[in-house]
């Protein structure tokens, strides 16, 4: 109704005053990751949640997508003659890139919305004020363990999750593209660099705080009743997938021109 | 003179949220071992008045002094410091539904107080006892418990670490006449036996009359009238009586907000 340049900076402005709170956020975090007490029990209960539980849904994630790489590139490596890469491509495509990334999308979906549920659940039920007023800090009791399970737990599913996708591409490459099986875990491993899984870890780790901050920062900012709690969780799951997509480029880039 | 100070003192404490105005120049004062009802219509900003008092809400103005203390600003482990003098009862009981009945009223004792864990649960089983949970019900899980239970935890989790002031939101809402008594008697015993100072919002004005020394009336954001609970039924003032008699007629107009 009025001039839209003022709708543009309105946008604008409550878009930086988003991100000042969520700087605000990690920062408080952050803080009360290296300052005492922490809490060991929790944080390996939350490692359980979000890495034990979570290894059904990304070892099938994996499994599927190393087999569906390996067709796939064998279809175009036969263009010009040049199958006998294929071990070689899904490995790295698949520690570089796939592995860390689809695993990072399904425990953005899984661990970030059970984060954001519970802890929404938790604001919108007193439970963080009681927490307070029983003298525990919510950033050491409830962010620290996430925070710190998720970075640590999810380089460790990716390379479960590494593994497991190589293996679906050397069951459909000896069994459907009739590669011997001595040749393609050769092949597989003779080309394979340090860096190529050094750097697919590092953007797991990424991944993972991203997921959990993102969980927690709308978990604790959920306001009114249950469909407060809900729009928190969609809140967190689709901003830690955009953040993981965006990120990923960086980390990539900043691998790339070593 | 020190024994002058009250324990817990409100002075000209406002807080809005965006252009609701709740509290108005709130004024209050509890002494040592005084056991104070706060009455009031619903979404007057009883519970509102608590948790600024906690520091859970920053007021917009206005000061709070607990022992003397200016404590309105305090953060972090000086926040936590003054805390370990308060237990609280909370409207909804806000029990964690990650741990047993026990883990939370052994909260304060194991996180806060630092106790050990066995020591802990015996004095939380003691604390279910007072408040009419025996030990079977000490690894329930707070979710699948009625409303009234709910509370009487949420009581139990308030009084464990025999804090010096305790703060009952809505004690016996939600509970039978007969538990209603006990927990009635409960308040009365931790004023008497601890030398506790309570702060208790109700509803319910018989249990009012039972625990209170003082009444305090909450309307349009202040304490519009105080007084001996002996005083309650010829204090003169309309507010308070068409409120204690649960009158439609009276100078409360219905308002719609
Ligand atoms: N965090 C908050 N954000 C916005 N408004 C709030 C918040 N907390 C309370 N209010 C508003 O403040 C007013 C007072 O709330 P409060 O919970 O203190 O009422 P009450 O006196 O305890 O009522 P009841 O007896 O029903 O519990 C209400 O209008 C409520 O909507
Ligand atoms: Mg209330």
């Amino acid at each position: 109704m009025s001039n839209p340049l003022a709708a543009v900076g309105r946008i604008f402005l409550s878009f930086l005053a988003t991100v000042g709170r969520l700087s605000m956020f990690t920062g408080r975090s952050l803080s009360a990751v290296v300052t005492p007490p922490f809490y060991w029990r929790l944080c390996l209960q939350q490692m359980m949640t979000i890495g034990y539980y979570s290894l059904p849904v990304v070892g099938m994630t994996a499994l599927f997508t190393g087999a569906v790489l390996a067709l796939q590139i064998y279809l175009g490596s036969a263009r010009f003659g040049a199958e006998s890469a294929v071990p070689n491509i899904v490995v790295v495509g698949l520690t570089r890139e796939l592995g860390p990334v689809l695993a990072g999308l399904m425990l953005g979906g899984r661990v970030g919305a059970a984060i954001a549920a519970e802890l929404g659940t938790m604001k919108v039920t007193e439970q963080l004020d009681a927490l307070i007023t029983l003298q525990t800090n919510p950033f050491r009791y409830l962010v620290v363990p996430r925070l710190v399970a998720a970075t640590i737990t999810t380089p460790i599913l990716v390379l479960i999750a590494d593994i497991i996708g190589v293996m679906g591409g050397y069951l459909v490459g000896i069994h459907r593209l009739d590669f011997n099986s001595a040749v393609y875990l050769k092949n597989t491993f003779d080309f394979l660099e340090a860096m190529d899984v050094t750097s697919g870890l590092v953007k797991a780790a990424v991944f993972g705080f991203l997921i959990a901050l993102m969980g927690c920062y709308h978990g604790f900012n959920s306001k009114g009743g249950a469909q407060g709690v809900g729009k928190a969780t969609t809140d967190a799951v689709v901003s830690s997938l955009i953040l993981i997509l965006i990120s990923n480029y960086f980390v990539t880039e900043a691998f790339f021109s070593q | 003179m020190m024994t002058d100070t009250p324990r817990l003192e409100l002075i000209d404490v406002h807080k809005s949220f965006g252009p609701k105005v709740v509290l108005n120049g709130l004024n209050l004062a509890l002494s040592q071992g005084e056991s104070v009802v706060v009455i009031g219509g619903s979404g007057t900003g009883k519970s509102v008045m608590l948790k600024c008092i906690l520091g859970l809400l920053h007021p917009d103005q206005g000061r709070i002094r607990i022992d003397g203390e200016d404590t309105v600003d305090l953060r972090g482990t000086e926040r936590e410091r003054i805390l370990t003098k308060f237990g609280m009862l909370f409207q909804s009981a806000a029990l964690f539904d990650s741990l047993t009945v026990w883990e939370n009223v052994a909260f304060g004792l194991i996180e806060g107080a630092g106790m050990e864990r066995e020591a802990a649960r015996i004095i939380a089983i003691d604390k279910l006892a007072k408040v009419g949970m025996g030990e079977d019900m000490a690894e329930a899980d707070p979710a699948g418990l009625s409303g009234g239970m709910r509370k009487r935890v949420g009581l139990a989790r308030a009084i464990a670490t025999e804090p010096d002031i305790i703060f009952f939101d809505e004690p016996t809402t939600g509970l039978d006449p007969i538990m209603g008594d006990i927990i009635n008697n409960l308040i009365t015993e931790c004023v008497q036996d601890l030398g506790a100072t309570t702060l208790t919002i109700s509803h319910d004005m018989s249990s009012a009359r039972t625990i209170a020394d003082r009444v305090a009336m909450l309307y349009g954001g202040k304490i519009i009238w105080a007084g001996g609970v002996d005083e309650i039924d010829n204090c003169g003032n309309d507010f308070v009586d068409q409120f204690i008699h649960g009158r439609e007629d009276g100078p409360f107009a219905l308002e719609v907000t």
